[in-house]
C-alpha cells in the first residue's frame, strides 16, 4: 500500500521537524561551497565569491520554510477537507450516525466507568506516603483445622506484637490493630462509633501526619490497670477520625485537649487524623491505644491484624524469613499459664505469609473486577462488530461516490484515510458521550455504595482513564473503521461503477464478511450469557444453603455494649442483658428476642474480651492422635437465642436463666462438631467436654443445626456455644471466675422488623433499662444480603451485559438476514415464478440465520469453556462447565436467532414475483 | 541575472529534475541544478531556494531516492537517483507534458 507509506513518511515528517531542519542546512552549505568555488574560479575574490553565492541562492530560511510548508501545511490540508466531508456526510445521514454513536458510547461510557473502578480500587497506590513498603503481617497456619477464619489466616496475639517489635531486623515500623464499637455519650444521644484500637507503631508505619494535634505515641499506651482477666490498661487519650471531626465537632480546632465521655470513661483528644485515613478498609470515628498489659499477656488472643513498613531493599521474602525466626522467639518467650506448654503452637505449624497491604484491602473484589472488566471489555467488541456492520451497509449504499472518486484519481490510501477519518470522529463522539455516561453512571454507583467494595471513595475519572478511555476508542475506530474500508477500495472497485453492487461476486464475499461478524457476535454473547447463567445458577445455589436463620426480614438485630465503669461485675451486665431482653419481648408484636455475642455473617467474628475459639476435648473419647484437637469456633448464647433466630435444634434443649446466673457448666454444639465427635446430633446429649485436661467439664445439652457463620459461600465451622455468662471459659481456667460477655447482639423477631416505628419502641425498651446505651440496629436481611452483595454484584454487572451481548447478537443476524433477503430480491422472484412454495422460501432464509448461529455458538462453547475457569473463584456449588448452563445457553441463543431469522425470511417468502422481478 | 532569462513553469520542475537523474545517473543537488541551468543554454533562471523543497518532495513521494556520498572536490554531499516508481511518473509526466505543449501549441496556432 503504497499511499500508506506516503501518509506515514509524512507523518514522521511532521514529527522529526529538527532532523529535516537539519538536512535542509546541509544541503544549503554544500550548495553555497560549491557556488563559491566556481564564482572564484570565474575570477571573483573569496569574499565577493561567497557573497555572490549567498545572494543567488537566496534565504536560507526560506528554503526551510518551504520544507516545512510541505510537510505541514499539505498534509494538514487534506486532513481538514477529509474531516469537513465527514461532518457533513453525518449530517446527512443523522438516523445513522446517532445509531452509531449511541452504540460506542455505551459500549465506550462501561468500559470508561469499569475502568475508572478498576484503576482506583486496583491499580492506583493506596493513600499512604511510600505506600509500596507497606505490608499486611498475614501468618498462615495450616496446623489449626476448623478454625473460623482459617481462609484468612491467621491473626496476631499480642505477644506476637511485642515480640515482633523487640526483634524484628526487616521493619521499620510495626504494629497491631483490631476494630471494635464505642459507646459516646454527653455530645448529643448516646452513639455508638466505630473504633480502630491501635497499638504503638500503626500510625509511625502508616506515616500519615495528622490533620490537628498530634498522633498517638508510644506514652499513651500506658495507663492504670484494670480488674483481672482484662489485658488492657486504661489509658486517657484517644484521636478522632476526620469524619467523625466534622460531624460532632464541626471541624473545630479547639477540640484539642477537650475531655468527650466514652465508654462511661472521661478521654483525652490529643489529635485529628486528616480526611480519608484508613485503617483497614474502614474510616474510624474515634482511634484508641490498645495499650497491653504486658505481665497478663499469654501467647493466645490470635484477634488482631499486624501492619508493617519494610526497610527500605527488604523484600517480603526476607521478611517473611525474618517473622519465621521471630515465631520461634515467641514460642519461647511466652506462656499460656501454668500446666500448659507452647508445644501445642507447633503442631499449628504458624508460618508468615506476608503480603502487600493493598492486596489486603483490596483482595476479594480482585477477581470481580477483573472479570467485570473482561465482560464489558467482551460487550465492547460485540459493539464494534455492530458499527463495523451497520458502516459496511452504508459503505454499500456509497459505492458509487467511492468508485467516482477513485475513477477521478483518488488512490486507495486517500480513500481508506477519509473513510477512516470518519470512523475515528465517530469513535471521538462516541468517546466524549461515553464518558458523560460513565460520570453519570459512576455517581450512581457511589450513591448506591455497593457493600464490600474497598476505596469506594477514591474512585473518580482521573488522566488514566482518559487516556483509557482515549486509546479504547481510537483502537475501536480503527477496528470497525478499517473492515468497510479495506473491503470497499479493493483493486475491483472501478468495476462496480457500472452496476452497483449486483455483480454477484463482489457483493457475495462482502456478505461472508457479514457473516464473520454475525459470527464474532453469537460467539461472544455466547460467552457472556454463559458467565451470566453460571452466576445466576451461583445465586440460586447459595439461596438453596439453609444459612442457619429463618425469615431474616423478620429479625431486627441491634449491637449493644455495657461498658465496665457503671457495670463492673459479670452478673450485673447479665441481669442488664436479661432486663433489656425482657423490655424487647413485651413490645408488642414481637414473637421472642434474646441475645448472643454475634449473629452470623455479622462481621463481628473476634470479640474482644472473650476467648473467640479454642480446643475442646471429648471426657468419653479418647484424645485424637495429634497433640493438639482442632481448635473450635467459640459463641456465646442467651437463653432463647436458636428460637428467636430459627436455628433448629437437632437433639436437646437450650440454656435456661437458671443455668446461666448458677453458673452451670452446661453448653450446646453444632450438629458437624457432634457428628465428628459422637457420631449422631442424640448421641452427644449428656456428654462431657472440657477444655483442656483438668478444667471444669461442661455437660452438652443441645445439638443446633450448622450455622454459616462467614456466608453461605464458607463451609459452616464446628462450633461450641456457651453460656453468655461462664465461670470457666478461657485458657487454663480451673477456678470458677464468672465473666459475661459484654458487646452482644440482640437478636428480636417480629413481623414488624425494619419499620421506623418500631425502631422508636425499641430504642426506648433500650434506654428505659440504661438511657446512656447506644442502638445501633439492622435487619438479619440486610446482613444476609451484604454477604450474598459479591456474587449479586457480579451477577448483575453480567446479566446486564449478557443481555447487551444478546440484543447485539440478535440485531447483527436479524440484519444479515434482512440484508440478505433484499440483495436476492430478483432470485426470490425467479424461484417463486418457478413455483417454490413459502415454507421452502422461508426455511432458506432461517437455515442461513442457523448456520451462522451454530458456527457462533460451536465457537463461543469452545472459547466459553475456556474463559469461564478465569471465574471460578466466584462461583459457588457449580463446576465452570455446568452442564445445565451448558445447554441451556445455546438452546436459548439458537432460539433467539431462529426468530430474528425468520422476521425477515417471512418477508421474503411473502413477495410478489412479479414486483420482485420488476424491480430490476 | 538578465530579465531575458525565462521563469520555470509551474510544476516542469519536478519532471526536470527526473529527467535531469535519470540521464545523469546519482548526482547531489548543485550538480542537478547546474546540469538544468547547462542544458537550457542559460536561458532558464534556476530558483535554487526551490529545488531543495522539491528535492525532499520528490523523495517523499518516493520517485527519486538519495544516500550520502563524496562529490568531487571531496566533500560529503547528498546524491540522488532516479528509482523505479520515478522512472514510471516520468514516463507519465513526459507524455501529459507532450500532450500539453501539443495542445498549447495548436490553440495557440489556431488564433494567429
Amino acid at each position: 500500500m503504497p499511499r500508506f507509506r506516503f501518509l506515514a513518511s509524512k507523518i514522521s515528517a511532521l514529527i522529526q521537524r529538527r532532523a529535516w531542519d537539519q538536512r535542509v542546512d546541509e544541503e544549503v552549505r554544500f550548495h553555497l561551497e560549491m557556488q563559491a568555488e566556481e564564482n572564484i574560479r570565474r575570477g571573483m575574490d573569496e569574499q565577493a565569491a561567497r557573497a555572490a553565492a549567498r545572494r543567488q541562492l537566496g534565504n536560507p530560511t526560506h528554503v526551510r520554510e518551504e520544507v516545512h510548508r510541505m510537510n505541514t501545511i499539505e498534509f494538514l490540508d487534506s486532513l481538514g477537507r477529509d474531516v469537513f466531508y465527514a461532518v457533513r456526510g453525518m449530517r446527512h445521514n443523522l438516523t445513522f450516525t446517532v445509531v452509531v454513536v449511541l452504540t460506542l458510547a455505551i459500549g465506550i461510557g462501561a468500559n470508561t466507568a469499569v475502568f475508572s473502578v478498576l484503576n482506583s480500587v486496583l491499580l492506583k497506590p493506596l493513600s499512604y506516603p511510600r505506600a509500596e513498603e507497606l505490608v499486611s503481617l498475614r501468618q498462615i497456619a495450616p496446623g489449626v483445622p476448623g478454625l473460623a477464619s482459617s481462609s484468612d489466616g491467621l491473626s496476631l496475639s499480642p505477644s506476637m506484637y511485642l515480640t515482633y517489635t523487640e526483634h524484628n531486623r526487616a521493619f521499620q515500623s510495626l504494629g497491631v490493630w483490631t476494630t471494635t464499637i464505642s459507646t459516646v455519650t454527653g455530645l448529643t444521644e448516646p452513639e455508638q462509633v466505630r473504633v480502630v484500637l491501635i497499638s504503638d507503631g500503626v500510625l509511625q508505619a502508616l506515616n500519615v501526619p495528622p490533620a490537628a494535634g498530634r498522633w498517638l505515641s508510644a506514652r499513651d499506651q500506658l495507663g492504670p490497670t484494670r480488674p483481672p482477666p482484662s489485658v488492657f490498661l486504661a489509658p486517657t487519650t484517644i484521636m478522632l477520625g476526620y469524619g467523625y471531626w466534622q460531624r460532632r465537632f464541626g471541624g473545630d480546632r479547639s477540640v484539642i485537649g477537650r475531655t468527650i465521655i466514652a465508654d462511661s470513661r472521661p478521654k483525652e483528644v490529643v489529635g485529628v487524623m486528616p480526611k480519608g485515613f484508613r485503617i483497614g478498609d474502614a474510616e474510624p470515628d474515634l482511634i484508641w491505644p490498645a495499650a497491653f498489659d504486658r505481665t497478663r499477656l499469654t501467647l493466645g488472643g490470635f484477634i488482631y491484624h499486624g501492619v508493617a513498613r519494610l526497610r527500605p531493599g527488604f523484600t517480603i521474602a526476607q521478611a517473611n524469613a525474618d517473622v519465621a525466626r521471630m515465631v520461634r522467639i515467641w514460642m519461647n518467650s511466652w506462656s499460656d499459664g501454668p500446666g500448659t506448654t507452647s508445644k501445642a503452637y507447633e503442631t499449628w505449624k504458624i508460618a508468615p505469609a506476608l503480603r502487600p497491604l493493598k492486596q489486603e484491602v483490596v483482595g476479594s473484589v480482585t477477581d470481580v473486577l477483573w472479570v467485570v472488566m473482561a465482560t464489558i471489555g467482551l460487550v465492547m467488541l460485540i459493539a464494534c462488530a455492530n458499527v463495523a456492520n451497520l458502516l459496511l451497509v452504508r459503505a454499500e449504499v456509497r459505492q458509487r461516490e467511492l468508485s467516482l472518486r477513485a475513477a477521478l484519481g483518488a488512490g486507495r490510501g486517500r480513500i481508506v484515510r477519509s473513510l477512516l477519518v470518519e470512523s475515528v470522529l465517530l469513535g471521538l463522539i462516541g468517546a466524549a458521550v461515553g464518558v458523560g455516561l460513565a460520570d453519570a453512571g459512576l455517581r450512581l454507583l457511589l450513591a448506591i455504595g455497593p457493600a464490600n467494595l474497598p476505596r469506594l471513595d477514591e474512585i473518580s475519572l482521573d488522566s488514566r482513564t482518559f487516556g483509557f478511555t482515549a486509546v479504547l476508542s481510537l483502537l475501536s475506530s480503527v477496528l470497525f473503521g478499517l473492515i468497510p474500508a479495506l473491503k470497499y477500495t479493493g483493486p475491483r472497485i472501478s468495476a462496480a461503477l457500472g452496476s452497483v453492487g449486483r455483480t454477484a461476486s463482489v457483493s457475495r464475499e462482502r456478505h461472508r464478511v457479514r457473516g464473520v461478524l454475525v459470527v464474532v457476535q453469537v460467539a461472544i454473547a455466547l460467552v457472556l450469557l454463559v458467565s451470566a447463567g453460571l452466576m445466576i445458577r451461583t445465586f440460586q445455589s447459595m439461596r438453596t444453603v439453609e444459612p442457619g436463620f429463618t425469615q431474616p426480614e423478620r429479625l431486627q438485630i441491634l449491637r449493644i455494649f455495657i461498658a465496665a465503669t457503671p457495670v463492673p461485675g459479670a452478673e450485673g451486665v447479665t441481669r442488664m442483658q436479661n432486663d433489656i431482653q425482657a423490655k424487647l419481648s413485651s413490645i408488642p408484636g414481637v414473637t421472642s428476642a434474646a441475645f448472643g455475642s454475634a449473629m452470623p455473617m455479622e462481621g463481628f467474628a473476634s470479640n474482644l474480651g472473650v476467648v473467640n475459639s479454642g480446643v475442646v476435648r471429648a471426657d468419653d473419647r479418647p484424645d485424637p492422635a495429634s497433640d493438639t484437637p482442632p481448635s473450635r469456633l467459640f459463641k456465646y448464647v442467651s437463653p432463647n437465642f436458636f428460637h428467636t433466630a430459627g436455628t433448629r435444634l437437632a437433639a436437646g434443649r437450650e440454656i435456661t436463666w437458671t443455668e446461666v446466673y448458677g453458673l452451670r457448666p452446661v453448653v450446646l454444639v453444632s450438629e458437624n462438631l457432634a457428628r465428628e465427635l459422637w457420631g449422631t446430633p442424640a448421641a452427644a446429649i449428656g456428654k462431657r467436654l472440657r477444655q483442656a485436661p483438668g478444667t471444669t467439664a461442661h455437660e452438652v445439652i443441645g445439638v443446633v443445626q450448622d450455622v454459616h457463620e462467614n456466608g453461605v459461600h464458607q463451609p459452616a465451622p464446628p462450633t461450641v456455644y456457651w453460656p453468655s455468662m461462664s465461670a470457666y471459659v478461657g485458657v487454663g481456667a480451673t477456678v470458677a471466675r464468672p465473666n459475661a460477655i459484654r458487646q452482644v447482639t440482640f437478636v428480636i423477631r417480629s413481623e414488624r422488623a425494619g419499620t421506623e416505628g418500631f425502631l422508636n419502641q425499641v430504642r426506648q425498651a433500650v434506654w428505659s433499662v440504661n438511657p446512656s446505651l447506644a442502638v445501633l440496629s439492622r435487619t438479619m436481611r440486610e446482613v444476609y444480603d451484604q454477604s450474598l452483595a459479591r456474587t449479586s454484584f457480579t451477577l448483575v454487572i453480567l446479566a446486564i451485559a449478557a443481555l447487551m451481548a444478546l440484543l447485539l447478537g440478535i440485531v447483527g443476524i436479524y440484519g444479515v438476514i434482512s440484508y440478505a433477503v433484499s440483495q436476492r430480491r430478483r432470485e426470490i422472484g425467479i424461484r417463486a415464478a418457478l413455483g417454490a412454495q413459502q415454507g421452502e422460501l422461508k426455511a432458506m432464509f432461517v437455515r442461513h440465520g442457523l448456520v451462522l448461529a451454530g458456527i457462533g455458538v460451536a465457537i463461543g462453547l469452545g472459547a466459553a469453556a475456556g474463559l469461564t475457569r478465569l471465574m471460578s473463584s466466584l462461583l459457588y456449588g457449580i463446576t465452570p462447565l455446568d452442564p445445565v448452563t451448558y445447554v441451556a445457553v445455546p438452546l436459548v441463543l439458537v432460539t433467539a436467532t431462529a426468530v430474528a431469522s425468520y422476521l425477515p425470511a417471512r418477508r421474503a417468502a411473502s413477495l410478489d414475483p412479479v414486483v420482485a422481478l420488476r424491480v430490476e | 541575472m538578465g530579465k531575458d532569462k525565462a521563469e520555470l513553469l509551474q510544476g516542469t520542475l519536478d519532471l526536470l529534475v527526473l529527467k535531469t537523474a535519470e540521464t545523469m545517473g546519482p548526482l547531489h543537488g548543485w550538480a542537478i541544478a547546474k546540469r538544468i541551468e547547462q542544458v537550457s543554454e542559460d536561458l532558464l533562471e534556476m530558483k535554487y531556494g526551490t529545488l531543495y523543497p522539491a528535492l525532499m518532495r520528490l523523495e517523499q513521494k518516493g520517485w527519486i531516492s538519495s544516500e550520502w556520498g563524496t562529490s568531487e572536490n571531496n566533500r560529503r554531499a547528498r546524491f540522488y537517483s532516479i528509482t523505479k516508481k520515478g522512472l514510471k511518473q516520468l514516463a507519465l509526466e513526459a507524455e501529459n507534458w507532450e500532450q500539453m505543449a501539443a495542445f498549447v501549441a495548436r490553440v495557440l496556432a489556431s488564433t494567429r
